[in-house]
């Protein structure tokens, strides 16, 4: 049984991995039906509580609470702290008083979703915090190589990129070794976090031997203006060294899939080739979102609510 | 004529190397005699209960807010919050609102402690105006009006030109000059330790080395210039080293370290709680070993709690955004007990860290328990277990990573100047 919120993958035991994942199969088919709604979550309130600006992201919680038949109300409070007139538990506060029966939290600095979830009467869903964590991305991916390769165990997956600021590094490196693979990663130096060996993973320079053998390999997005010439020293240098082409995913196994988080910055992370046609599944991925996403509201909103001092209250 | 005699305790002297079962007497503000069976007639007693009978507590960094965030603490609440820990004075430092870098300024600080503060209040002045790191202040007119130390503390000049300036200068006030070593250019946005632990939490690391390159920096222009230099709040094995190595090559340095830097690692901010959020970061296991080691073999000279008032709304915002420090005179006595505890600082010389040795580089009064000296006093018992509530202390803040947290060790007794100000079941009991 998954816990009381979904703050990261870190958290989770392998068991709740493949719960959640189960549970996302039956949610692909009903994203595959004529009438994508069933009445699962209904009378229920969903909160898409978003301090940093996404679309992808608000737009997979909106749809999948959509087709639980849950209410789903968008909150994006100013996340400048010049404009704020109150804390983020302030916020916190007053929406509990609201009574939703999930939040999803999407910030811009690390932590926020668990410093909520602290004073939240509901279940809390990070939708994204900061360089932290991004667990619904990591289940979708996990989901996505699950059904590409029929097993994730064993496999030997590389993440290409910007890991030190990426939450869904983390995530999928704690999700991917769970599930028994083996994960790498290969940046430019300043771009692996320190101690990352720390995580489980090995850390390479050379993109080719970060390739060599790998089943799964997972570029991530490079924020241009606000790295270059400080991480790394141009993005001509960079997409010359990291951008994934097809001539560099030969050093890769042959049947191996690519795979990005998304929006990809074309040319850079990921040739235009690779970004529109296989072995990229990109398309995949924010298909499956929804169907994960579905999963995690449909286990943690619907669970009947707590009284305080009931046997099973989690707090 | 006003006697204090206190009772029953260990003398802990660490001026005389003291350290047997006596009384203590005070008269006038001044210790008249300690041993046993001192006569009391006429005396106030206190019964020290076995408990240890230590000169007053003096800190060497704090933070007291006032003039200007007087909603944080102000001098009568820190006032207050320190003697309750055992802290008989208290160096504050010149970050207040306006920045304390006017005699007039300074004069004013004193004039309220004198009115408000039941501990002593030592003002360090700011070493540049505004602490901008380009103007020296007045220093003479500073240490004229009651300056005990110049420090920009946390906004670190960077500049070292004036930083040696500053230094060079200072030799003609005889005052050391107070030095918050982190290297801004590599600190950038980092707000915990960066490691292992940043990378788990995602937040933006503040690397070791920043500490270590600006504490070298800073050694090499003592050196130079000769002048006192004062490191505060020494957080890492690297640093350790350096001041280590600069006090055998016979370099005019002194360092202090702070409680939560010698108890707690940067896992205690996994929980991405802000009151875990501290400048310098809390650091790894193997620096907060060094730092206690640093303590033990003298490199690091005093123990200072960079006691940092902050109000709940200010540390209820994101990680990033909260401001840095926890509040540390109420629980410092029982946190650094743990170094008694764990075998590596005999009861004396724990007392010379919070006592004789931060007298002794501000170059006050105290610090000492021979008769003559003033009866600044604390009694501590070292075994009394209590629950640290910061809502039933008396700072005015709670931002304390002990909150909620059984201590061992609790200061039973503050007398400044012969007068009993706090005793733990009365309270505060003066201004």
């Amino acid at each position: 049984v998954i816990g009381r919120d979904l703050l990261g993958i870190e958290d989770l035991e392998r068991s709740d991995i493949e719960r959640i994942l189960e549970a996302a199969v039956h949610m692909h088919e009903i994203g595959e039906r004529e009438v994508k709604k069933v009445p699962t979550l209904r009378g229920r309130t969903v909160v898409n509580l978003f301090f940093e600006a996404s679309t992808r992201t608000r737009a997979s919680f909106e749809i999948a609470g959509k087709r639980l038949s849950a209410d789903v109300v968008n909150f994006s409070p100013s996340s400048s702290s010049l404009k704020k007139a109150e804390s983020i538990l302030d916020t916190a506060r007053t929406l509990d008083a609201m009574d939703p029966d999930a939040v999803i939290v999407r910030h811009a600095v690390a932590g926020v979703p668990k410093r909520i979830a602290d004073v939240l009467e509901a279940p809390v869903i990070n939708a994204g915090d900061g360089a932290h964590e991004h667990p619904t991305q990591a289940l979708l991916d996990l989901f996505t190589v699950q059904q590409e390769k029929g097993r994730i165990d064993g496999l030997t997956v590389t993440i290409v990129g910007d890991i030190v600021h990426s939450r869904v590094a983390r995530s999928n490196i704690y999700g991917f070794l769970k599930l028994g693979a083996e994960v790498r990663v290969a940046a430019p130096p300043p771009m692996i976090p320190p101690a990352v060996e720390t995580l489980g993973v090995k850390a390479f320079t050379s993109l080719r031997e970060a390739l060599d053998g790998a089943d799964v390999v997972m570029a991530l997005r490079i924020q241009n203006e606000r790295l270059a010439g400080s991480y790394f020293p141009s993005v001509r240098e960079y997409s010359a060294t990291y951008g994934l082409d097809r001539a560099k995913l030969r050093y890769a196994k042959d049947d191996a899939i690519v795979m990005h988080p998304g929006p990809v910055n074309r040319g850079v992370e990921l040739s235009h080739d690779l970004a529109d046609h296989r072995p990229s599944v990109i398309l995949d991925q924010v298909r499956n979102g929804v169907a994960i996403r579905m999963a995690v509201l449909y286990l943690l909103a619907g669970r009947r609510r707590r009284a305080a001092g009931e046997p099973g209250d989690a707090r | 004529m006003s006697r204090l005699l206190i009772r029953g305790g260990r003398i802990l002297d660490p001026a005389t190397g003291r350290d047997e079962p006596g009384d203590l007497l005070a008269e006038d503000g001044r210790i008249v005699a300690v041993g046993r069976s001192l006569d009391g007639r006429g005396a106030e007693v206190l019964d020290a209960e076995g408990g240890w009978i230590a000169p007053g507590f003096v800190d060497l960094h704090a933070h007291l807010r006032e003039p200007g965030q007087e909603y944080k603490e102000d001098i009568a609440s820190g006032g207050r919050a320190a003697v309750a820990g055992g802290f008989t004075a208290v160096a504050c430092m010149a970050n207040t609102h306006p920045v304390n870098d006017d005699p007039a300024m300074t004069d004013y600080i004193l004039d309220r402690a004198r009115q408000d503060s039941p501990a002593r209040v030592y003002p360090v002045a700011a070493a540049t105006r505004g602490q901008k790191g380009e103007t020296m202040t007045e220093m003479a007119a500073l240490v004229e009006a009651g300056a005990v130390a110049f420090s920009d503390d946390g906004r670190t000049i960077m500049d070292s030109g004036v930083m040696r300036r500053v230094l060079e200068y200072s030799r003609l006030v005889g005052v050391p000059v107070i030095s918050h070593c982190e290297d801004r250019t590599l600190v950038r946005d980092g707000v915990v330790n960066e490691g292992a632990v940043s990378t788990r939490l995602g937040l933006p690391g503040n690397p070791a080395v920043a500490e270590v390159v600006h504490v070298e920096r800073d050694i090499r222009l003592a050196a130079l210039t000769g002048a006192h230099l004062h490191v505060a709040h020494v957080s890492t094995a690297g640093a350790v080293e350096v001041i280590r190595r600069a006090r055998e090559a016979g370099v005019n340095v002194t360092a202090e370290v702070s409680p939560h830097h010698l108890t707690l690692t940067d896992e205690a901010c996994l929980g991405y709680d802000t009151n875990t959020k501290v400048a310098p970061p809390l650091r790894s296991a193997p620096d907060v070993a060094a730092c206690r080691a640093g303590l033990v073999d003298g490199s690091l000279d005093a123990i200072a709690t960079d006691h940092a008032p902050h109000a709940q709304h200010e540390k209820d915002q994101e990680f990033t955004e909260a401001p840095p420090g926890m509040i540390g005179f109420e629980t410092a006595a029982a946190v650094v007990l743990d170094l008694v505890r764990a075998g590596e600082l005999s009861p004396l010389e724990l007392v010379r860290r919070l006592s004789t040795n931060p007298a002794r580089i501000l170059r006050r009064a105290g610090g000492s328990l021979a008769p003559g000296e003033v009866a600044d006093v604390t009694v501590l018992d070292p075994d009394r277990r209590w629950v640290y509530e910061p809502a039933k202390g008396w700072s005015k803040s709670r931002n304390s990573p002990w909150a909620g947290r059984e201590l061992v060790g609790r200061v039973v007794a503050t007398v400044v100047a012969g007068r009993l100000v706090y005793h733990a079941d009365r309270g505060v009991l003066v201004p």
